[in-house]
């Protein structure tokens, strides 16, 4: 057995998160780099310093590896390695490359090591190192995700520019005499002294014979040129101009469009079908069978979808309650030691503590992903090999599972990672990718295009998790002295790590985070315990995971103890909050809307919320104005700390469209079940935010985090409890539910 | 039948029920016009049809005898930014940017029939296109800046 397969079969538990193998091998072993792809079959004359740089005669090449899914990672890992390797992004090519373990992501598992983001103590840092390790030597997965695709490529990503242009500068050393220390770099070239310039195209060749130098130091972010400076983005044109080529647009040769239906009661069996009125129909090729469903194959995705709207199934029931109510039931019956996950956190006694009790019981539903490009794969399978066009967010295991269909060896498996046109945690998933390779397997040597109808997608999304809190909390003397913050859900990475064969023996972090490590340090009796169920509909990652509803049940809490002890709830939150970058967030979020001075006058109110989620601390205010009879949300301040803003304007683009996203899902959205299956088929049932509803936002970044972080989750989990807080302020009315227009009507 | 695309001819032979949405992607491989939702929901479609901006999921190929329709692609190229996409490029609107094309398609007719909208107009114009990454707060701003570019033009 190989030493991979002897590790593989211990496993054990770190903080919340089982990791496979051990840490026997030291942590020398997993800071060794693996082999660097760029090499397999890399042109003569042509030079590749480390997996993220290539330069050949004509051009320089950047490998950007991390997934765009519309956060813009795509150019700012170029931006990352541009910054020390003193290129112009006009001046370079920026692929995703080819999938390899030596893009593998350590910064994914940060938060799993079972210690608050905050907490940056030897002790904790130690086990975040041991963690990176353990997956490097067990699975190094490469990986785009919780928010870690910022913190994973700072510091590899700058120190393969430096890298890259240190060798650059010792070839012209070695080409002219010239020592080293005495060269510059600008421009994507090489300065002499003297005045004149090689290019580094021109260096390439020479750079490619001698050993790349690996002992630089990186530059003082005050010394940045692209860094932290406002970017154009080098995907924007593209995508103003749709020229852009997302997985959907994807075209070859040849190439047939397929679509599928399967069970709509999520994991049920297809008992039979009868597809005998769309085999006759005009420009279908082909009906296949795919695990626990139907494909049709023909020439026109148009085609292939209404070929499969005839067809007669007989499908078996859900493995989960057929209808909705059963699910809530199963959740409010969860409250006890059974289905304890966690006692996440304890401080002082808050059963036993004086004061007031308020008392509140809140709901978060299941919410579909829906990005606005539907799930679509292209597969070509031939005998010797197996190309796949998508965009996926788990690379390296994605060719993995395609080898395991098509039984090729997975080094003769090729994805060719697309951009995408959102996920929000959709393209974690395999299904879809899974259905496309049976196809074509079945049709060898066509390939071929798999393309979810709207309403398929709806129907086979697997959505946010569903969630139930109750809370009590303690006043006293004008303050908030306890905390009792119970939440109870269904357990969505056990749901997610299941689908993939992989179990999740300790509990499921999701269902507290966000609660449990709420830094609010000065609250002197704090309880808070999750509840873990299986076996309602199957769940899956949804922006911001379990930080979602958990800051929406404790920020809602919050808020009604402190209306109770009649305090400011801003103010109260910062007496309250015990983590400097997170005081400065709420001071700076009161300071952009005047919040102490601001005269609202009558049916105004405004609701703040903070959010710690990713290891970003999040503040938001919302200002709602109750017209007639419907709310209106009016204007929004949102303050965030990132350790490190990489390019505020796309930051501040983040930071609207999380807030948007929040804020829209809060009001509009949920996902039912009815008979098994979900009653919303597209968006005329699942509408989120259109721009008319869209408020004014105004951004603040801050800097005072000691990290660097990612932002395309943590301005989601404050934005509903801001909101659901600023209508309480203007109406007296408490909603303890989502989404909010169950119970209130918006503008 | 005959319809022309950004100044192209062609000539397609389909059913008389397919949209133009599928025309264009599947038949003519014309793919900046993108499949969102195939129910007027989204916008992602938009195209102009005759000067009119159109959910392409909804107009069936009977239609289209003789039709002019322009697609993003033929708004304006990466070297040759209609307005509108200058705007959209200057304000850093995208994030997935798949909703893009049918949101600058949806401006552009709007503007071309409405030089000098109020936030109001704009609203009303601009709602019928979802944006899922919540680019709204730049898309007020593009359509904004892009109004005061033509009318300076
Ligand atoms: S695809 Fe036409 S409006 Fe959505
Ligand atoms: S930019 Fe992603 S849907 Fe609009």
């Amino acid at each position: 057995m190989s030493r991979f397969g002897k590790i593989a079969r211990r496993s054990f538990l770190i903080g919340s998160a089982a990791v496979v193998g051990g840490v026997a091998f030291g942590v020398y072993k997993a800071k060794t780099p693996f082999p660097n792809p760029n090499l397999d079959d890399l042109a003569p004359g042509s030079a590749s310093f480390n997996p993220w740089v290539i330069i050949d005669s004509d051009k320089i090449t950047l490998i950007a590896p991390h997934a765009d899914k519309g956060q813009g990672i795509f150019s700012a890992q170029a931006a990352m390695i541009a910054e020390e390797l003193d290129v112009a992004l006009d001046d370079v090519e920026i692929s995703f490359g080819v999938p390899d373990r030596a893009y593998y992501n350590t910064a994914a598992m940060d938060a799993m090591a079972g210690y608050p983001m905050y907490d940056n103590s030897p002790a904790a840092e130690r086990m975040r190192g041991v963690l990176g390790g353990v997956i490097k030597l067990v699975m190094p997965m490469m990986a785009t995700g919780g928010s870690s695709a910022i913190p994973d490529s700072y510091d590899k990503l700058r120190e393969a520019g430096a890298i890259a242009r240190e060798t650059l500068k010792l070839a012209a050393s070695q080409n002219t005499g010239v020592p080293v220390d005495q060269l510059k770099t600008e421009g994507g070239a090489v300065l002499f002294p003297d005045g004149s310039a090689v290019k580094y195209t021109e260096l390439a060749e020479l750079a490619s014979t001698i050993d790349p130098v690996t002992d630089v130091t990186l530059r003082d972010p005050k010394e940045w040129k692209i860094l932290g400076k406002p970017m154009k983005r080098a995907d924007m044109v593209a995508k103003s101009t749709g020229t852009l080529q997302y997985g959907i647009d994807f075209r070859t040769e040849g190439m047939l469009h397929a679509t599928v239906k399967m069970n709509p009661r999520q994991g049920g069996a297809l008992n039979s079908y009868d597809a005998s009125a769309a085999e006759n129909m005009r420009g279908v090729k082909k009906i296949l069978p795919v695990q626990n469903g139907v494909a049709v194959v023909a020439d026109n995705t148009w085609r292939a979808i209404q070929a499969a709207n005839t067809i007669t199934f007989d499908w078996g029931p859900a493995p989960y309650p057929a209808e909705q109510d059963d699910h809530w039931h199963t959740l409010a019956g969860a409250f006890s030691e059974e289905f304890l996950n966690a006692d996440a956190r304890t401080v002082g006694d808050a059963g036993a503590a004086e004061g007031t009790s308020v008392i509140g019981e809140y709901r978060s539903p299941y919410l579909a992903h829906a990005p606005l490009e539907p799930l679509n794969a292209t597969v070509l399978v031939t005998d010797d090999r197996v190309d796949i066009w998508t965009g996926h967010q788990i690379q390296t295991m994605l060719e993995q599972r395609v080898a395991d269909i098509t039984g090729h060896d997975v080094e003769n498996v090729h994805l060719h990672n697309m951009f995408m046109g959102g996920s929000f945690g959709h393209r974690l998933e395999f299904g879809f990718v899974d259905q496309a390779a049976e196809i074509a397997n079945q049709i060898r040597g066509t390939p071929v295009q798999l393309t979810y109808s709207r309403e398929e997608d709806f129907a086979h999304d697997y959505p946010r998790h569903i969630t139930m809190g109750r809370g009590v909390a303690k006043v006293k003397d004008g303050k908030v002295n306890a905390l009792d913050v119970q939440i109870a859900g269904q357990s969505v990475m056990k749901s997610q790590m299941g689908r993939i064969g992989m179990s999740l023996p300790g509990p499921d972090a999701q269902l507290h985070e966000g609660a449990w490590d709420a830094p609010y340090f000065n609250l002197l009796n704090l309880r808070v315990r999750s509840y873990a169920v299986e076996n309602l509909a199957p769940v899956s990652s949804w922006r911001a995971v379990g930080a979602g509803p958990n800051v929406f049940i404790y920020e809602t809490l919050l808020d009604e103890a402190i209306h109770a002890a009649g305090a400011d709830p801003l103010m109260e939150r910062i007496r309250l909050m015990g983590h400097e970058p997170s005081v400065k967030v709420l001071e700076a979020v009161g300071d952009m809307c005047n919040w102490a001075g601001a005269d609202l006058g009558n049916g105004r109110g405004r609701g703040v919320a903070y959010g710690f989620s990713f290891g970003v601390p999040v503040a938001t205010i919302v200002e709602v104005v109750n017209t007639d009879d419907a709310i209106k949300l009016e204007k929004v301040w949102v303050a965030g700390d990132v350790g490190k803003v990489i390019d505020p304007v796309n930051l501040d683009n983040l930071a609207k469209g999380g807030t948007v996203f929040g804020l829209g899902h809060a009001m509009n959205c949920e996902i039912t079940y009815s008979d098994g299956m979900a009653e919303q088929a597209n968006y005329y049932d699942f509408e989120a935010m259109r721009l008319n509803q869209c408020p004014e936002i105004e951004f603040r970044a801050l800097e005072n985090g000691e990290k660097i972080r990612g932002f395309g989750e943590p301005p989601i989990p404050p934005s509903a409890p801001a909101l659901g807080n600023a209508i309480f302020a203007a109406t007296g009315k408490r909603i303890r539910e989502m989404p909010f227009n169950k119970h209130i009507d918006f503008v | 039948m005959k319809l022309t695309v950004n100044g192209t001819p062609h000539e397609v032979s389909v059913e008389e029920d397919m949209p133009l949405l599928w025309v264009l992607r599947d038949e003519l491989g014309v793919t900046g016009v993108k499949y969102g939702c195939g129910v007027a929901q989204c916008g992602a479609c938009t195209v102009t049809l005759n000067g009119e901006a159109v959910r392409s999921c909804q107009v069936p190929a009977a239609d289209l005898e003789g039709a002019e329709v322009t697609t993003i692609e033929g708004l304006g190229t990466p070297d040759n930014l209609h307005i509108v996409q200058q705007a959209w490029e200057k304000h850093q609107v995208a994030q997935c940017g798949y909703c893009q094309s049918g949101q600058i398609m949806q401006a552009a007719a709007f503007l071309s029939q409405n030089p000098n909208p109020t936030d109001a107009d704009i609203d009303d114009a601009m709602s019928g296109n979802l944006c899922r990454c919540g680019t709204y707060p730049r898309i007020r701003e593009a359509v904004k800046d892009a109004a005061s570019m033509l009318q300076g033009a």
